[in-house]
């Protein structure tokens, strides 16, 4: 049932930039392996590699002992190996079940049969735990909906050897311990998985083996009960990581003690999604938004640019009353919003990385001829700044690693130099190393008196890094934690509505 | 050193890939001379310029539209109906003032005007009216066409002889011996070029067309700029119609024909893709100038009939879009 791969001196390079250096390794069959590195390590290469979707410039992959050349996706496929993509790869006016099947259609004679595809739909989404009807749309599900849709396509190709590439990145902790039942499942079934996280809990978790990959080479393996996560953290960077929580500052002044707030917000409502919501943001805080999939943060947020149909009483920034009816409006007034989703609404992909910077903040290079010379510079001031790792920055914003686009994205936001910032899931997908300057970043931020809202699904960060933590289920906001009480119980408690 | 590299091997193949239309113009340029030897006179290259110019005229502003994700197939009846009009108030003027230089002056500007107002209709239809651009401008094509035969009682509307003394140098003049539709042209072509390439709006334009979502959330303000860009090709259509006027001296129902899937043929043979995101104006004028000296050479040489003139222009979009592609 299950298959063997080995990997012999794999080279992959692109125009002239080599990114995998000859790598060479095994995975034996049926074990959960775990791929760490840091953002432009090559994971997501040598993956793409195994299953098709780009061949190597030099080396070999033996499957069960034998060399194979996958020259596409569908051969790979054929072989029992699947690939669940770190970007989606949905047809967005495709239903599910068209989706699931897309390229792999049923058939009975000449005509497609419905039937037997939606069946076998409902039935990978049960196993995924997605309840959803499968004649429905993908461009109506949110995003970790649209995850789960990825994951329940590779089950409905049996694969023999899946490949995870962070597929918990938009995922909430109820869905991750569903999708973690499921490899357990599948595991025993004796499929072998490979599975690639920034999360290093999850690596802990999940696998058997962790393997290292570092600038294109392999580092090193172990089995992980062996490993703490620190030292996992370690061995991806190549050095010793100190804490990767900036030290809090205290909590800014609370409007009731007189102090201004830089944004305040009262009663948003999204129709469908968010019903009178409201908050204040002061100079210099951090304001966690935490919730499960479907809570409304990400549409409330969307509202509040003007993004979605919306009610407001009203929104005051620094104690002006304004008003946002489109994100124009809400960057001309200071405040801007980084999408969670990044192919989709946050980065032009088949933009060059310059192109994607200096959008939200155009004017300022237009006076009134662009001057690419100064674009030029900003971006060589935003690589450093935010440590975006590229070999050239004359690529497509689609060329950086998954990581690196987020870097981007979130250069990208700040570039119009805002007050008030909302990061939607700002470290998705960013490792370990990226994550710590992000949240010094963030804090940086902070101190300098931006009001800074963060929504994520990870609790552990809105915990390690906010002064106050707003809690939102279904629509409403259920509970605003303040730094005494903020704990992962304490949010999970008030996101599944269990704290009595 | 590896990023020095990295860059001009990338330079060398969007180099490869932005001359590939030039590469086509010249062989082109040669099998004429090969052929006739009165092709390669200055005479003759001024005169496939002056012809081009229309049609070239209206692409640049076709190129933003499509670069923006966007179509319009009324060019060519927008353009006759421009015509019809704006003769019909330059004959009724002349009979109120006596300065038919003013007259013309009025019929140029009004030119112009009346494309951006059409223009901006469909810019509005498009955007606030959520209507595939693709069917507004359907619409559209029939309609203008259909009242320009209406207003000209299914004949010509021809502009008054007293005004077309006038009007006509501005046709058939040459300054510094290059004739006047050709500066224009080449001055729109500057125009646009410099737009698209060094200005937000330009820059705003290429992003709504790669992705209109992610320019939403960035701040840029999708609707206008759409509006814009259609406002602009009307404008195009203006200025082509005020050089065409003269030429004539009048208007009817076939005027114009087939001037959209020419425009769009330019800008596609100059490289830009008809889904939008990114393109050039430079290609753009040369896709408009290597497919009027197709018809040309045809008309120069007796190889193949004037008959296939539009096949053979076909073959070469064909082969010119086979060359272009994308792996
Ligand atoms: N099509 C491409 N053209 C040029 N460079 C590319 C291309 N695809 C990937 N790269 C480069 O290859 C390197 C490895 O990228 P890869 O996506 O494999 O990293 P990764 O380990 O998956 O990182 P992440 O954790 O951020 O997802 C990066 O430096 C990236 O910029
Ligand atoms: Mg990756």
């Amino acid at each position: 049932m299950s298959i063997a791969v080995r990997f012999e001196n794999i080279v992959k390079e692109f125009g002239t930039v080599r990114v995998l250096h000859g790598v060479s390794f095994e995975l034996p069959r049926g074990g959960v392996y775990g791929l760490l590195g840091e953002n432009g390590a090559g994971k997501s290469t040598l993956m793409k590699i195994l299953s098709g979707y780009e061949q190597p410039t030099e080396g070999a992959v033996f499957v069960d002992g034998e060399a194979r050349v996958f020259n596409n996706s569908r051969a790979a496929e054929a072989a029992g190996i699947v690939l669940i993509h770190q970007e989606f790869n949905l047809a967005e006016d495709l239903t599910i079940a068209q989706n699931i099947f897309l390229g792999h259609e049923k058939k009975r004679g000449w005509w497609l049969d419905d039937a037997a595809m939606r069946t076998e739909t409902a039935r990978v989404l049960a196993q995924v735990g997605l309840d959803k009807n499968p004649d429905m749309p993908v461009r109506h599900l949110i995003v970790a909906e649209k995850q789960l849709v990825e994951i329940a396509k590779a089950l409905a190709r049996n694969a023999r050897l899946l490949i995870m590439d962070e597929p918990t990145a938009s995922l909430t902790p109820g869905e991750t311990e569903a999708l973690f039942r499921l490899m357990g499942r599948l595991h025993e079934a004796g499929v072998t998985i490979v599975y690639i996280s920034h999360k290093l809990d999850e690596v802990e978790r999940t696998t058997n083996e962790v393997i290292v990959m570092r600038d294109g080479r392999f580092v090193t393996r172990r089995p992980t009960a062996e490993l703490t996560r620190r030292e996992m953290a370690n061995l991806m960077v190549g050095r010793e990581l100190s804490d990767l929580y900036p030290p809090k500052d205290p909590s800014p002044a609370p409007s009731s003690a007189g102090a201004m707030p830089r944004l305040k917000v009262v009663g948003m409502t999204v129709p469908g999604w968010a019903q009178d919501v409201g908050f204040e943001v002061m100079p210099g805080e951090i304001l966690g938004f935490a919730g499960l999939v479907g809570a409304g943060r990400t549409e409330l947020f969307e509202g509040l640019l003007g993004l979605r149909p919306h009610s407001v009483e009203r929104i005051e920034l620094d104690g002006h009353e304004i008003r946002i009816r489109n994100p124009r409006e809400a960057v001309a007034q200071g405040l801007t919003y980084l999408s969670e989703d990044r192919k989709g609404k946050g980065l032009h992909v088949g933009f060059g990385l310059r192109e994607n910077l200096t959008l939200m903040a155009l004017e300022h290079y237009a006076k009134p001829w662009l001057r690419p010379g100064d674009e030029m510079r900003a971006l060589q001031t935003a690589v450093k700044d935010f440590g975006i790792r590229t070999g050239s920055l004359d690529i497509r914003a689609s060329s950086l690693s998954g990581g690196n686009q987020q870097k981007l994205a979130l250069a990208k936001v700040l570039h119009p130099k805002p007050k008030v910032i909302v990061l939607d899931e700002p470290t998705r997908g960013v490792d370990v190393g990226a994550k710590r300057d992000i949240y010094f970043l963030i804090q940086r931020l902070a101190r300098e008196g931006h009001g800074v809202i963060v929504v994520s699904s990870e609790l552990m960060e809105l915990v390690g890094l906010c002064h106050r933590v707003a809690v939102m289920r279904a629509g409403r906001l259920e509970a605003m934690v303040d730094a005494q009480h903020l704990t992962e119980e304490e949010l999970i408690s008030h996101a599944t509505g269990t704290k009595n | 050193m590896v990023e020095g590299r990295l860059e001009r091997a990338r330079s060398f193949g969007s180099w490869l890939h932005g001359v590939g239309p030039v590469v086509g113009l010249a062989l082109l340029c040669v099998a004429g001379t090969l052929l006739n030897s009165d092709f390669a006179s200055l005479d003759n290259a001024m005169n496939v310029l002056t012809r081009t110019a229309f049609i070239g005229i209206i692409a640049v502003g076709m190129c933003f539209v499509i670069i923006s994700g966007g179509i319009d197939l009324s060019v060519g009846s927008m353009a006759a109906l421009i015509a019809g009009l704006v003769i019909l108030l330059m004959n009724t003027m002349a009979g109120w003032m006596d300065q038919p230089i003013l007259v013309v002056a009025i019929g140029m500007a009004f030119s112009v005007v009346l494309g951006a107002a059409f223009g901006l209709a469909h810019g509005l239809l498009i955007t606030r009216g959520r209507i595939e651009p693709f069917i507004v401008t359907l619409g559209t094509l029939g309609i203008f066409r259909a009242y320009l035969t209406y207003f000209s009682n299914g004949g010509a509307i021809t502009l008054d002889d007293s005004l077309s003394d006038v009007y006509s140098p501005v046709y058939y003049t040459s300054l510094a011996g290059v004739p006047i539709p050709v500066w224009v042209f080449l001055l729109v072509a500057i125009a646009g070029g410099v737009i698209l390439n060094r200005t937000a709006f330009g820059r705003y334009v290429q992003a709504i067309g790669s992705n209109e979502q992610v320019a939403r959330y960035a701040a840029v303000d999708v609707d206008k700029i759409k509006v814009l860009t259609y406002a602009l090709l009307g404008a195009c259509v203006g200025i082509a119609t005020l050089l065409y006027v003269p030429r004539l001296g009048s208007s009817s129902p076939t005027t114009g024909l087939l001037w959209e899937l020419e425009a769009i043929a330019a800008v596609i043979v100059g490289g830009t893709a008809l889904k939008g995101g990114a393109g050039s104006i430079a290609g753009t004028v040369v896709g408009a100038i290597l497919l009027s000296v197709i018809s040309n050479i045809l008309n120069l040489t007796s190889i193949i009939s004037v008959y296939l003139n539009a096949a053979v222009q076909g073959f070469v979009i064909i082969t010119v879009a086979f060359l272009q592609r994308r792996k």
